[in-house]
């Protein structure tokens, strides 16, 4: 008996034909107001500032405010496949992100970032979603690895989403298989330009990829 | 009393199956039909003390139906049996092994959870890897991989 080997009739993607791409588009838009504790401290400041003399004291507190915010992201510690080892070695004394103040956090609760290190299949992605929602506002998620940006390998398997940003919005894309713990560090020193960059001005920057 | 050799357990089950099975090695392979499926585990449990349950799987050969076969092992006598049947296209229902190995339970599952082939006799059949909610079966050769459906793809 012969069969003959199946003929893979895969066809290239077609960006915009995804709905779940659509509806990230959208939500990527409305981000903004997610960020309601951001918006009132905002709002407070602007008040402050547009009072006689009080551009003085917000001058001088929004630059101590923002060197602290962005020298305290605090990543959850959430690490899904191969890519964890590497984020591990990235915390660890040898490379050393504590330096820049991020300390591995094992609370979704109290962390600022969520570094997706690694395959996300269709079985773990709510629970990963519901670790996002955990966090509080502001939120920064970086994708980490090939798999994580787009599925990488795995990518016309049955099981795994296509991109993390299928589920939840990615700030920064750091490319590799996996990337190395200097790539990681480039794309968390990208993160701080982000956060320092939102807390000026309650935007968000549009993703960065590490391309050096 | 001499050991088992794999030539023994070929003529032992050519004499109780009429079937020709193929000696590769310390392996045998033969190929029943689905109704002598159970008897023919049996057989290579009780008599030719094959207590070792390798694994448990099956082959899409698309029009032609789908394939179970299940790999027993002697670990006394090195002989290994492989047992092959097929099952007539558009088939999917396959007799159990769990009374003969309570090892077959979870590879009954995951050839269900994988290729869709239901086991009869069952004690607990149900998907194993894939989620409760997952439609189809991925490594049938007709599964569509790349439809984008509902949520995450």
């Amino acid at each position: 008996m012969e069969v003959k080997p199946p003929v893979p009739q895969i066809p290239p993607p077609v960006w915009t034909e995804f709905k779940d791409l659509q509806e990230f588009e959208k939500y990527k838009q409305h981000r903004a107001d997610d960020d309601k504790t951001s918006n009132a401290l905002t709002s407070i400041a602007d008040a402050i500032h547009h009072m006689p003399g009080g551009w003085i004291v917000t001058t001088g507190t929004d630059k101590i405010f923002n060197w602290a915010r962005k020298s305290s992201i605090w990543p959850v510690t959430f690490g899904l496949a191969c890519c964890a080892i590497e984020m591990m070695a990235t915390f660890a004394s040898r490379f050393d992100v504590e330096r820049f103040g991020m300390v591995p956090w094992a609370s979704p609760r109290h962390s600022d970032l969520m570094i997706v290190s690694g395959t996300v299949t269709i079985k773990m992605a709510p629970m990963l979603k519901r670790i996002y929602d955990q966090m509080p506002d502001p939120k920064w998620v970086v994708s980490m690895g090939s798999c994580a940006n787009s599925g990488g390998p795995f990518r016309h398997g049955y099981h795994v989403v296509k991109g993390v940003d299928r589920v939840v919005p990615v700030d920064v894309y750091v490319p590799g298989c996996p990337p190395t713990p200097d790539s990681l560090m480039y794309g968390l020193l990208k993160l701080q330009e982000q956060v320092a960059h939102f807390q000026r001005t309650g935007e968000r920057l549009p993703a960065a990829a590490d391309t050096k | 009393m001499t050991p088992l050799t794999a030539a023994d357990a070929a003529t032992r089950l050519r004499e109780q199956f009429a079937v020709e099975p193929v000696v590769d090695g310390g392996q045998v392979t033969i190929t029943v039909t689905s109704e002598h499926w159970q008897a023919a585990a049996r057989f290579a449990h009780a008599t030719l003390g094959c207590r070792y349950f390798c694994f448990l799987t099956a082959v899409d050969w698309k029009e032609q139906g789908m394939e179970v076969l299940c790999r027993v092992e002697n670990l006394d006598a090195h002989v290994a049996v492989l047992l092959r049947t097929r099952l007539a296209p558009g088939v999917d229902r396959c007799p159990t092994l769990t009374g003969v190995w309570r090892g077959a339970d979870w590879m009954e599952r995951e050839c269900w959870d994988m290729f869709g082939v239901r086991f009869e006799g069952h004690p607990d059949h149900r998907r194993i890897l894939l989620g409760e909610d997952w439609e189809g079966h991925p490594l049938r050769k007709d599964y569509a991989v790349d439809t984008p459906h509902a949520p995450y793809r």
